[in-house]
């Protein structure tokens, strides 16, 4: 089925430039949405005492973490949002949140 | 132009909808819309149309269903009353904002509490703002034509918002009335199919429905607002077009024996009726009283209601519905509002009567008229309510 096109600019300025009932026409457009300025601490890894479990990434309310080519995890801080929930789960107690300051 | 029939008004409504090739149907039952649901499950399951009736566990779930439905293209239709639509507010403004042509039957009724089945409108004044488009009807043979026009109307491009056309529960739904019934062949004509500005279909993902920011949310507001006020431009335009091919015009306000009238009674609804036949006895008397009949309430119309009421130096508003602890009736409190910086304006007489199906006869509507007479101020009455 044939769909009409997106206006050019990908996010309306004005309110007659946005797309009846607020539809969007570019699947997945979320991601250009950086929630991870909303973070106040950031996670940090200290893979010494990572046991590779992966708990973090299954615990992830915002699925921003994943696995490295050594096996050891880290998260997209685009989209970090700063919960804290995989430390709170992190047993070995690899992961660690830190203050953001500017 | 199909035979000439007599029918009760609710299966009327439900033979209307099986005119207009709707794809489906969520209907949950409810008094006094009951005939409808039944009449309208009947008709799918015979095998008269080919649609889908989706039998709900509540009207939250049928209009959530006719949402999603309207979503992938289809044309779908729901009828409710009272607790029905009170339990669909939720969903109501979701349905405009994400601009999905769902067309309703409402059958008028009051609601609890205390319990009460029969009519009024204070069903459909709460849900005044959730960006419908809101018509009301007068008699069963304007049930089945606005039901036909409320498809095209909604569908349009120009609009794609839902419609409510409210039909006075057991006044109108469970009366039987002479109706002419367009043919298949002129439904057709008038009605072509669905052409969705865009719809949901795996093999071309889109997003409907989507969260707005503060930064955002405003402008939808407007373009919101903007469309439903906009729609008005292409509903008189579609009825006139019925107009031309049925004969039987509409117009967003409607008249009876105003001109020369120095006192307007202004109904919604089945109410007109009754009233047409106090005007005609008491012009008989030589009073200069007319009517004037709001048949369409969102868009307001406005433009159209100021050249009705032009020259009256009294408009004695009929409301079937009171919001408590405020000014009034919504709909004297609404034309009071909008007439407020207008020279000259009518007073206005706003009277609260024929709540929980209270009969308005033709003399409650004569001694309407002679109170608003003595009326000095502005302030709300009610009618007929034992002192």
């Amino acid at each position: 089925m044939k769909q009409k096109k997106a206006a050019s600019k990908a996010w309306p300025e004005k309110w007659h430039e946005i797309n009846p009932g607020c539809m969007v026409f570019i699947p997945g457009n979320a991601s250009t949405y950086h929630t991870g300025s909303w973070r106040a601490q950031r996670p940090e890894w200290d893979n010494k005492k990572c046991i590779k479990c992966g708990l973090c990434y299954i615990f992830c309310p915002e699925g921003c973490i994943s696995e490295d080519a050594e096996g050891f995890f880290k998260a997209n801080l685009d989209y970090c949002k700063g919960c804290g929930i995989c430390a709170h789960e992190c047993w070995p107690g690899a992961i660690k949140m830190f203050e953001e300051v500017e | 132009m199909g035979k000439r029939v007599g029918m009760e008004v609710a299966i009327a409504a439900s033979e209307a909808v099986a005119l207009c090739n709707i794809d489906v149907a969520a209907v949950y039952p409810i008094t006094p819309q009951s005939h409808m649901a039944e009449h309208l499950a009947d008709i799918i399951h015979d095998g008269r149309i080919d649609a889908e009736f989706i039998t709900v566990e509540s009207e939250h779930s049928s209009i959530s269903a006719c949402a999603g439905a309207s979503a992938t293209g289809a044309r779908v239709y729901t009828a409710t009353s009272s607790q029905g639509l009170m339990y669909m507010h939720e969903i109501l403004p979701i349905v405009s904002a994400m601009r999905l042509p769902v067309v309703m039957g409402n059958a008028n009724r009051a609601v609890s509490g205390p319990l009460n089945i029969w009519n009024d409108h204070t069903d459909i004044m709460p849900q005044r703002d959730s960006g419908w488009i809101c018509m009301f009807a007068e008699n069963g043979q304007e049930v089945v034509d606005m039901t036909i026009q409320s498809f095209k109307i909604a569908e349009h491009p120009d609009v794609m918002l839902p419609i409510v056309l409210n039909i006075d529960g057991f006044q109108l739904t469970h009366m039987i009335e002479p109706l002419e019934f367009p043919t298949q062949k002129e439904v057709n004509k008038f009605l072509p199919p669905r052409k969705p500005f865009a719809s949901l279909h795996p093999d071309n993902p889109i997003s409907m429905g989507c969260f707005n920011t503060p930064d955002i949310y405003a402008e939808t507001m407007k373009a919101k607002d903007t469309a439903l006020h906009n729609s008005k431009k292409t509903i008189v335009k579609i009825w006139k077009e019925w107009g031309k091919q049925f004969g039987r015009t509409y117009k967003p306000v409607e008249t009876y024996r105003a001109k020369g009238a120095d006192t307007l009674i202004l109904t919604m609804g089945s109410m007109g009726e009754t009233a047409s036949i106090a005007v005609d006895e008491l012009r008989k008397k030589g009073a200069a009283v007319g009517l004037v009949r709001l048949r369409l309430w969102r868009p307001f119309p406005l433009d159209e209601l100021r050249a009705a009421i032009k020259g009256c130096k009294t408009l004695i508003v009929m409301d079937r519905a009171i919001s408590f602890g405020g000014a009034g009736g919504p709909v004297g409190t609404e034309i009071k509002s909008l007439l407020y910086h207008d020279k000259g304006r009518p007073r206005i007489v706003d009277f609260i009567m024929g709540l929980g199906g209270r009969d308005v006869t033709v003399n409650d509507f004569i001694a309407m008229v002679e109170r608003a007479k003595k009326k000095k101020d502005e302030t709300y009455e009610y009618y007929g309510v034992r002192e």
